[in-house]
């Protein structure tokens, strides 16, 4: 009798062989990315000013979650030309190693995000979210003329910060001591600017450097 | 022989029904949702702030496809092939009423998650933990009763499709699980225990798992049992099926890396999906070429049976969207292809042509069987037919078109170098493209209605045949 005939007739044989089969190519593409070390790129001290985020920027992180902006703006640059005129430098695995979850994305409806903290004044980004059609004629963006009603709920900024500390962010004691003044009577708006503003801005990069090996 | 039908009597069929009456339900409100989705890309005034929003709406319209509709196609067919296959009823209908209420809840959750903005912001994974801990609840009860269901077994060995469903049920435990575990902050806020390149990876070791192994090796099961029973003619090769099952189960799984080519998860991941996305042709179209000549030397079926016409046609699909997404993990295609509409419609084609359509066939052909009657209207099953796989043309080649564009927009430079087109410009270039898929969407969600009716009617009359009958049987 064949292996196969003899799977066919037991259950537990079959999906024993089933289990172990289908665990093969996650355990290859996963595993070594946990311990493979260059897996994020290693920076220098002039370079490397990767750090947690503020307590108002991680609220403003949230809202961008909240609202599902990852469904049409991707956070990953790639090392194309043309990507590189239009949004800036090919993105780092070390400028989303606090991100829980990943924001990179699957699809440009509207454009890269990753560094366009610092591209448009506050002021900018506060009309662009409140009628993105008044700036750009032609988005399909909706509108969030609402976050600027919005007032956070600074009750939970520290429990936040605390969760993310549990799975490896590295947020301090005198970080939560001040996450809920740092919020307080803060709007949704003025949190997602906050956030939107210190995307991308994180690495100073060394022109003419290869950071992907 | 009166063996068999008191057998028949103790088969649980009654859960096969109410899930695939579920399932047609779901089919119009996926369709719905996601044709509104459509109209808000092409007239964004239809935003709605702020729960009916496209970032709010988009998951439930995904979530919904998947796994309402997907899932309750898939727990109607599991139920009723292990049931039949194995000349046994289900192992606990305990369980498995269970798992009716639990899923619907769990859909009921997500109906009201979505648009109140409770999400973990990942794709197809958005539902928050406590819904994530009961679907793993549910699910392992499916699993379980399936499981115990074939040890019961009267027959010597498995039928093939219950491979696929086996195969689809452990592989999505584990992706579920995994990619799921996060650290909660509210009864509806948590983070993903994984950041960045990591979680990039799991995600989308889950986001085409949930493709490989729920959206087709599950409804592979429902085509190795349905187009048989459907065409009353033996699957063409049982050899081909073995292969097709082991290199399925095992190839499958390598292909999420493919999602994040030149992102930053390390080269060799990215290489290694695409190499084994491109060998996965052979599997893929071995399947669709034994369910396809299963109808050799029988073709003329087609003719007259508007069932069989779907389970073919999406064959049809599938063979071509398992040639479609190799070529685009081929890192030169994906550079061009990569956060376009080219994506959009690819998973469309695989959807609407393949898992709605081998779906809606086995639907119509249970229909028969477990109401013991003809369908109410059989032209309008050709209708139905039609109308949707016109709709799913319009759609797929509306996203060709404009994931194309957007993809050469976007790179095109003029002589001097510089970007030749705005970004505002590409978006204002898709207006044609979004209003075209949004008409495919509409005769896509006209059809499910009328399938919606078509279903109502058929159980109606038989309903009132069964009552006029019941006395004679008394």
């Amino acid at each position: 009798m064949s292996f196969q005939e003899k799977l066919e007739k037991n259950i537990w044989g079959f999906a024993i062989m089933v289990a172990i089969v289908v665990s093969i190519g996650g355990i290859v593409e996963i595993v070594p990315l946990f311990y493979l070390d260059n897996v994020t790129e290693k920076l220098t001290k002039d370079e490397d000013s990767i750090r947690p985020y503020t307590a108002l920027e991680l609220e403003g992180r949230d809202v961008y979650i909240r609202e599902g902006c990852y469904l049409c703006h991707s956070q990953m640059i790639r090392p194309f030309r043309d990507e590189k005129e239009r949004y800036g430098h090919y993105s780092l695995a070390a400028e989303s190693k606090y991100d829980h979850p990943f924001q990179w994305g699957s699809k440009r409806t509207g454009p890269d995000l990753a560094r366009v903290g610092g591209k448009y004044s506050n002021e900018w980004q506060f009309q662009h979210l409140k009628a993105p059609r008044s700036l750009v004629p032609e988005s399909v963006m909706p509108n969030y003329a609402f976050l600027d009603k919005a007032v956070i709920d600074d009750t939970l900024t520290e429990r936040k910060m605390r969760a993310l500390k549990s799975v490896g962010v590295p947020y301090t004691d005198a970080d939560f001591k001040t996450a809920s003044a740092a919020v307080h009577g803060k709007t949704e708006m003025e949190a997602v600017v906050a956030y939107l503003q210190v995307l991308g801005t994180m690495v100073k990069f060394e022109e003419g450097k290869d950071y992907r090996e | 022989m009166v063996e068999n039908i008191l057998v028949e009597r103790a088969y649980n069929f009654k859960i096969v029904k109410w899930f695939a009456f579920c399932a047609v339900v779901y089919l119009v409100v996926g369709a719905l949702v996601g044709d509104f989705i459509a109209w808000q890309l092409a007239f964004p005034s239809l935003n709605i702030d702020p729960h009916l929003s496209f970032g709010r709406l988009r998951p439930l319209h995904t979530n919904d496809v998947i796994f309402a509709f997907g899932g309750c196609t898939l727990m109607a067919t599991a139920y009723y092939i292990v049931q039949r296959t194995c000349e046994v009823p289900l192992w606990s209908n305990k369980l498995a009423w269970f798992t009716f209420w639990g899923w619907n809840a769990i859909i009921v959750g997500a109906v009201v998650s979505f648009p109140m903005g409770w999400t973990q912001g990942k794709e197809y994974a958005e539902l928050e933990w406590p819904l994530d801990i009961a679907i793993a609840v549910v699910w392992l009860s499916y699993m379980g009763n399936f499981i115990m269901t074939i040890a019961n077994r009267k027959t010597s060995h498995i039928y093939v499709a219950n491979w696929f469903f086996l195969g689809m049920m452990i592989m999505i435990t584990y992706l579920h699980v995994v990619n799921s575990l996060a650290v909660p902050v509210t009864m509806t806020k948590s983070y993903s225990i994984f950041s960045g390149v990591q979680d990039a990876m799991i995600q989308w070791w889950w986001g085409h798992n949930a493709v490989g192994f729920f959206l087709t090796a599950g409804f592979l099961g429902i085509m190795y049992y349905f187009i048989p029973k459907q065409a009353n003619l033996p699957i063409y090769s049982y050899r081909l099926s073995v292969l097709h099952f082991w290199a399925l189960m095992f190839g499958y799984v390598w292909l999420g890396a493919h999602h994040l080519q030149y992102t930053a998860l390390p080269d060799w991941a990215g290489s290694l999906g695409a190499a084994v996305s491109i060998a996965m042709i052979i599997p893929s179209w071995g399947g669709a070429i034994n369910g396809l000549m299963t109808l050799s030397g029988a073709w003329n079926k087609l003719r007259d049976d508007y069932v069989l016409r779907f389970l073919i046609v999406s064959l049809a699909f599938y063979a071509m969207s398992t040639f479609e997404g190799p070529v685009m993990s081929i890192k030169t295609v994906n550079a061009l292809s990569h956060y376009t509409d080219w994506t959009i419609g690819h998973v469309h084609s695989g959807a609407l042509g393949w898992v709605a359509m081998v779906s809606i066939g086995a639907i119509y052909h249970l229909l028969t069987r477990l109401w013991k009657t003809r369908i109410y209207s059989e032209s309008l099953v050709n209708t139905h037919f039609w109308i949707h796989t016109i709709g799913t043309v319009f759609y797929v080649c509306a996203m060709w078109v404009s994931g194309i564009m957007q993809g050469l927009m976007w790179r095109a430079t003029d002589e001097y170098g510089n970007l030749t087109y705005t970004f505002a410009e590409s978006v204002a270039a898709m207006h044609p493209y979004y209003v075209l898929r949004a008409v495919g969407g509409v005769l896509v969600l006209v059809g499910g209605l009328i399938m919606l009716y078509n279903v109502v009617m058929t159980i109606r009359s038989a309903d009132q045949a069964g009552m006029v009958a019941a006395p004679a049987h008394a």
